[in-house]
């Protein structure tokens, strides 16, 4: 790419730019795919249940939310190397170690968002849900349901988390070219090298995807509550 | 199994009720059974509100008990409760008549239809795919009716139903009330609007601050209360 400006790597249509935006897009989507399918259900819980070391575990995620990506970078790197417990997996610096990184990295934002939109709406429902005899998981998935257009807000936190974040994927992706190198990798390489314009570019397009996704979701979010209020 | 369970007489055996030091409800020993609505009245903090909570299982007694035809299980089987402010769940009005069908193990085949039956009953069918919360006070008080008839109650409790509508919104559920209860359904109503209690009551229990003054039909309240409290309430005095 060096040598080259961001924008005409664009209307050139580069096969090398396209494939870091489309795996920056996938990587940071499943993790966020793979944080709310744990996240959600861990967040409803602690909204949900009282027992002995949970406001522990709430204010421990509500730091977590604040993580650096480095440091999980670290840990999941010495879970994936090979003299790590899961080393045998052999995904380091794989797309999929990358994923799982940042879906830890999330994980908190999504519970602990979700924990408080969840108890707000329990004050409101409790009566009316126990008065028509809806039990512990009724509850949960009800709670969900109808929390869905400010927990969109919880997810889309997390995907910009994850979007926007370099450390993490870094360390355990590699940064290897045409396989793990994703839009911040590449910012901070190109930065490095002193290619100052390219870094640009990719930055300016990393922006401007992320505000094309959430203005999405909040069309979606937008037609769906015209719908069901 | 449903229909073998009955709720009915509701009795409470020395019933209190405390938040904290304050006495919400003070040694209330009721027999509720079936047969025409019975009004719970009283002003404001008499610990209506409580009561009926306490008779649907939402609430347990801090001192005294309670039994629901025999049984000390507060499962609401076949009570169902309406709020004065009740909560639209975040999908139709048909979908929220289907969600209390659904919890009321309704057979799953007969949701839509039932669903249908029930929305025609309170006159909300033209509404059906709209967004519950979209609708006006008295329809959402309506659709809130329909999701607690949803649940084939026997007894039916209603805390204010009517207190934030005007008289058309009223009118119209109070015409639901009693068709409900001509329907054999017993239904216990908290209100402090005299002209309302005087439309439905078959009985009324009269409370104030805690206590229960006063248990006696509709006719004789109005008539010949026992009580001073209660005869400056008839008389539409303050009492409080």
């Amino acid at each position: 790419m060096d040598g080259m400006n961001a924008w005409q790597l664009i209307v050139t249509g580069d096969a090398a730019l396209f494939a870091i935006v489309r795996l920056s897009l996938l990587v940071s989507l499943s993790a966020v795919v793979l944080a709310t399918v744990i996240g959600l259900p861990l967040g409803a819980l602690l909204a949900l249940t009282r027992f002995p070391g949970r406001n522990a575990i709430v204010v421990l995620l509500n730091a977590f939310m604040g993580l650096p990506p480095v440091v999980v970078g670290l840990a999941v790197y010495l879970l994936l190397s090979r003299s790590g417990p899961l080393g045998n997996l052999g995904i380091l610096f794989t797309p999929a170690a990358m994923v799982i990184a940042q879906g830890i990295l999330i994980v908190p934002i999504i519970a602990a968002l979700a924990r408080q939109t969840i108890e707000d709406l329990w004050v409101e429902y409790r009566d009316e849900l126990s008065a028509m005899g809806v039990g512990p998981f009724g509850r949960m998935t009800t709670l969900l349901w109808d929390a869905r257009f400010s927990l969109l807000t919880a997810l889309l936190a997390g995907f910009g988390r994850a979007a926007a974040e370099v450390g993490a994927v870094m360390i355990v992706g590699g940064n290897i070219e045409g396989f793990t190198r994703t839009m911040t990798t590449a910012i901070a390489l190109e930065t490095s090298k002193g290619n100052l314009p390219l870094a640009l570019g990719l930055g300016l397009i990393l922006v401007t995807l992320v505000l094309a996704i959430n203005a999405a979701a909040w069309g979606a979010r937008a037609w769906s509550e015209r719908k069901a209020g | 199994m449903r229909a073998l369970v009955t709720e009915l007489p509701v009795v409470l055996d020395r019933v209190s009720a405390r938040a904290g030091t304050m006495i919400i409800v003070d040694s209330v020993s009721l027999s509720i059974a079936s047969g025409s609505p019975t009004l719970v009245v009283g002003p404001n903090g008499a610990g209506k509100s409580t009561l009926l909570r306490l008779c649907m299982g939402l609430l347990r007694p801090t001192e005294g008990r309670i039994m629901w035809g025999g049984r000390a299980d507060p499962t609401p089987t076949r009570r169902a409760f309406v709020f004065q402010r009740p909560v639209m769940l975040r999908r139709t009005v048909a979908a929220n008549v289907a969600y209390g069908l659904r919890h009321a193990d309704h057979p799953h085949e007969k949701i839509a239809a039932r669903t249908a039956q029930l929305l025609k009953r309170v006159g909300l069918s033209d509404l059906a795919s709209r967004a519950a919360r979209r609708l006006s006070g008295g329809e959402q008080q309506r659709l809130a009716l329909a999701r607690a008839l949803a649940r084939d109650p026997e007894l039916l409790l209603l805390d204010e139903p009517t207190a934030s509508l005007d008289p058309a919104a009223t009118r119209s559920v109070e015409e639901i009330i009693r068709m409900a209860a001509e329907s054999g359904i017993k239904i216990v109503m908290a209100s402090h609007d005299l002209g309302q209690v005087k439309r439905l009551a078959g009985d009324v229990v009269f409370m104030l601050r805690g206590a229960v003054r006063e248990q006696t039909s509709a006719a004789t309240f109005f008539t010949n209360p026992t009580t001073e409290e209660a005869a400056a309430f008839v008389r539409g005095d303050l009492v409080v």
